[in-house]
């Protein structure tokens, strides 16, 4: 059975803007899956399908053997607690302390007081210890999230979905905004966490490269469809400008 | 002037920025004059007459707005009223505050409640808001009479009208990243909102409160005026029994009030933003 | 290392020697620096106040419960019966705009003299002993409540709209004053720096560089404050009764004690002030 299923997924804002059309996929347990494709393809709407921070207008979304897609509010948290999330712009809450912001983790496994007030057990904390020191940011455990550099927030934000103990861990591009040396630190973990800790990654990406070098499948998306999908070896460069919709030598990728 | 023409022509690009940019000056330049020139006509002003009011007042406040032998046993009288003021501007702001904060989480983008519920918060918000507060104190003095609660009302439906609209911009523009990310984690809203909302938009608020407070002891001068209660009271009944002696010193101490709460305010935005 | 021989499995970690623990023997998860906790001994003092305060006021001896009913009966009649009587409809707007041009007046009259002012306080191109001297002139002028100044003119001038556009603009422009200066303290260094090294005059640093960055903020702030002052001209009108439907509220309410006249002045100016908001907002749009 396979971890994720999208069947015949539609998505229209408003009414009006079709973002994504019968989009159908499966990932199974332990993959990498890049999602590549232009802005405005619909990355981030399928990202958000599967923890339903978006509602699809239409089709099922099956994760974990649970119908996400017509869950109620209880099952939805449910399914959210044992999917993390990473954003471009880190999302964080600047102003708490590396440390809370990893324990934010926990909300969804604690009762809503305890939660509400902060209250975390030592052995939670100890665990959001370890991981920090697995992501090298233990020296900055009681800085503020506002005093860390781009890089930094995005391990934190690492840290929050690892505490959350995922089965599935959705990165919506979690290099766009970082330098390249930070990107490959990035990488490097996100890459680590799938094949130490056997927890599945999807990402968004822009950089076709770095989507080549480190996925195990890919998925190319144009105007809310699905275009391509399979290994990344079989992606040819003919491929890549039909997702793209560009001809030879206009991707900046042509370089390579 | 024909070398002129061909000049700007030629410059056409940079020239026609500065062109368009003398061409607006000039039609703000003559709006406002003629804004005033009506103005001036409508309420009967006299541009000479005010300016002349100037070193009038300002030798008659020398000559008269002097404390006096008569005047300083009145400052115990003075203190209580201005501290009454200064309470009643805290508590009205603190109360309104903490609705308002209750109110705008039900309408902003960032929590999505409802989007019936949200357009409802911000239309009873801006009828609050649009509503001046001497109207509210004229409304309240009917049923309330001369009492500190129809300053306190009127001054707290002012305000939470103005929070409200305050605290849904600050929130939606401080909060929404972070509480998109801890929903994600399968936080529950409450959670939410203590983890993610307070703690991210807090300073900016306590900001937005500190700066309310000194609006409101403006405020709540003149409010007393009308419903006859605190320092405006004091002010007004100095002022009608023509005791300009006590009179200097209630401006005075409001001045102090007003200098002493901003320079507080100012030291804790210091150290909280 | 053996002093937290109890945490055996994290002991083998590097980061326990990072990890601080509070006064209860937990660790700590708290952020460092002194932000929190100046927020919450803000919150602590503003709440003890308000509790002394609700404990000292004086509430003479008034039935709250009975005034809370009574003043929800007087909204409904006012909001939902509005009608003039005292004073005919065409007469309320010309009040109306008597207030208009108020507090349009102090705003034209204020915005000028902050200009100026600003000029001689912002920090990146005043002169700063001058700077220090306009800035704490200007906090004690903006510290004296519109209200006083109003009363305070009148003793001198009498009271009519030149002590009620006098009154208004003192506040206006220290308020202005601050405003502008704040906007052209934004600005960056580089383009004034640039002007200055090619040897331009301060007028035509004003004019070149601090102008064309400023005056969409100057002009935001103008707005800001003509509202404020349309809400200010109408509360001298009815506290210190300089004319304009300030005064007619006044009246309507504490002379004739008619709720229904209340009702109606607040509906023409509640429209009026959203009128206005509309307008600002076009009006930014374009400016912007």
């Amino acid at each position: 059975m396979a971890l994720l299923e999208f069947q015949g997924v539609c998505k229209i804002y408003n009414n009006t803007t079709k973002a994504l059309a019968d989009i159908a996929f499966s990932v199974d347990e332990g993959e990498f899956v890049s999602i590549i494709g232009p802005s405005g393809s619909g990355k981030s709407t399928i990202l958000r399908c599967i923890n339903r921070l978006v509602d699809a207008t239409q089709g099922t979304v099956i994760f974990d053997e649970s119908d996400i897609s017509h869950a109620s509010k209880k099952d939805i948290r449910e399914a959210r607690k044992k999917i993390g999330m990473i954003f471009q712009h880190y999302n964080l809450v600047d102003r708490l302390s590396v440390i809370e912001n990893v324990l934010h983790g926990r909300l969804g496994h604690k009762s809503t007081i305890s939660g509400m007030m902060g209250r975390y057990t030592e052995s939670e904390k100890e665990k959001a210890f370890q991981i920090l020191e697995k992501l090298g940011l233990v020296e900055q455990a009681y800085k503020r999230c506002d005093e860390l550099s781009g890089g930094q927030k995005q391990r934190v934000g690492i840290a929050r979905s690892i505490m959350q103990e995922p089965k599935l861990i959705l990165c919506d591009e979690p290099i766009a905004s970082l330098d390249p040396s930070s990107a490959k630190v990035i990488m490097d973990h996100l890459s680590n966490i799938n094949r130490n800790m056997k927890i599945t990654c999807i990402l968004n990406l822009h950089q076709v490269d770095v989507a080549l070098k480190y996925a195990s499948r890919i998925i190319g998306l144009t105007s809310g469809r699905i275009v391509y999908d399979g290994p990344p070896n079989h992606l040819t460069k003919n491929k890549i400008y039909e997702i793209y919709q560009s001809s030879e030598g206009e991707l900046i990728t042509d370089v390579w | 002037m024909f070398g002129n023409r061909t000049k700007t022509a030629k410059l056409n690009g940079r020239e026609s920025v500065f062109v368009k940019r003398k061409r607006t000056f000039t039609l703000i330049f003559v709006s406002f004059i003629a804004l005033f020139l009506l103005s001036s006509l409508i309420t009967d002003y006299n541009a000479i007459g005010g300016f002349l009011s100037l070193p009038k007042a300002f030798v008659w406040s020398i000559k008269n707005l002097v404390p006096n032998a008569t005047s300083w046993p009145r400052v115990p009288l003075i203190f209580d009223n201005l501290v009454e003021t200064a309470l009643l501007s805290v508590a009205v702001t603190v109360c309104s505050a903490v609705c308002a904060f209750f109110f705008s989480l039900l309408g902003t983008r960032t929590m999505r409640v409802n989007p019936v519920v949200g357009r409802a918060v911000r239309i009873i918000a801006a009828f609050f808001r649009n509503i001046p507060d001497i109207v509210w104190a004229l409304l309240l003095l009917f049923a309330f009479h001369q009492n500190i609660l129809s300053g306190f009302f009127a001054l707290f439906f002012a305000t939470f009208g103005l929070l409200t609209r305050t605290f849904i911009e600050t929130i939606d523009e401080i909060s929404a990243s972070c509480v998109e990310a801890l929903h994600a984690t399968g936080a529950t809203n409450l959670q939410v909102v203590s983890q993610g909302i307070i703690p991210s938009s807090m300073a900016t608020l306590i900001s937005w409160i500190l700066y309310m407070i000194e609006t409101n002891v403006r405020n709540a001068v003149l409010i007393g005026i009308l419903t006859g209660t605190g320092i405006g009271w004091l002010f007004d009944l100095f002022y009608k029994r023509g005791d300009w002696g006590a009179v200097s010193l209630v401006v005075l101490a409001v001045v102090i009030l007003i200098i002493v709460i901003e320079m507080i305010s100012t030291q804790i935005r210091k150290v909280i933003m | 290392m053996g002093d937290n021989r109890e945490i055996t499995n994290f002991t083998a970690l590097n980061s326990h020697r990072c990890v601080r623990m509070t006064r209860g023997g937990k660790i700590k998860t708290g952020a460092d620096g002194k932000a929190n906790l100046v927020i919450k001994i803000t919150i602590i003092a503003l709440l003890g106040l308000t509790i002394i305060g609700f404990l000292t006021f004086d509430y003479k001896d008034t039935n709250i419960f009975t005034a809370i009913l009574d003043t929800f009966v007087n909204a409904g009649i006012m909001f939902g019966t509005p009608r003039l009587s005292h004073v005919s409809f065409s007469g309320a707007m010309e009040q109306l705009l008597v207030t208009f041009a108020l507090a349009t007046l102090a705003t034209i009259f204020g915005a000028v003299i902050a200009f100026f002012a600003s000029l001689l306080c912002a920090k990146n191109i005043a002169n700063p002993i001058v700077a220090n001297v306009v800035k704490s002139f200007v906090a004690f002028v903006r510290a004296v409540p519109t209200i006083l100044w109003v009363f305070i003119i009148a003793m001198s001038s009498g009271l009519g709209s030149i002590a009620a556009v006098v009154g208004l603009t003192f506040h206006s422009a220290g308020y202005l004053t601050k405003a502008y200066a704040e906007s052209i303290e934004e600005m960056n260094e580089g383009a004034i720096e640039a002007l200055k090294t090619s040897g331009a005059s301060f007028w035509q640093i004003v004019l070149q560089a601090i102008m064309p960055s400023s005056i969409r903020y100057m002009v935001a702030w103008t707005f800001l404050r003509f509202e404020i002052n349309f809400a200010n001209a109408l509360a001298v009108g009815a506290a210190a009764g300089a004319g304009g439907i300030g005064f007619e509220l006044w009246m309507a309410g504490n002379q004739y004690h008619d709720l229904r006249e209340l009702g109606f002045l607040t509906y023409i100016i509640v429209i009026a002030a959203v009128l206005l908001e509309v307008i600002a907002t076009k009006v930014k749009e374009k400016a912007g």
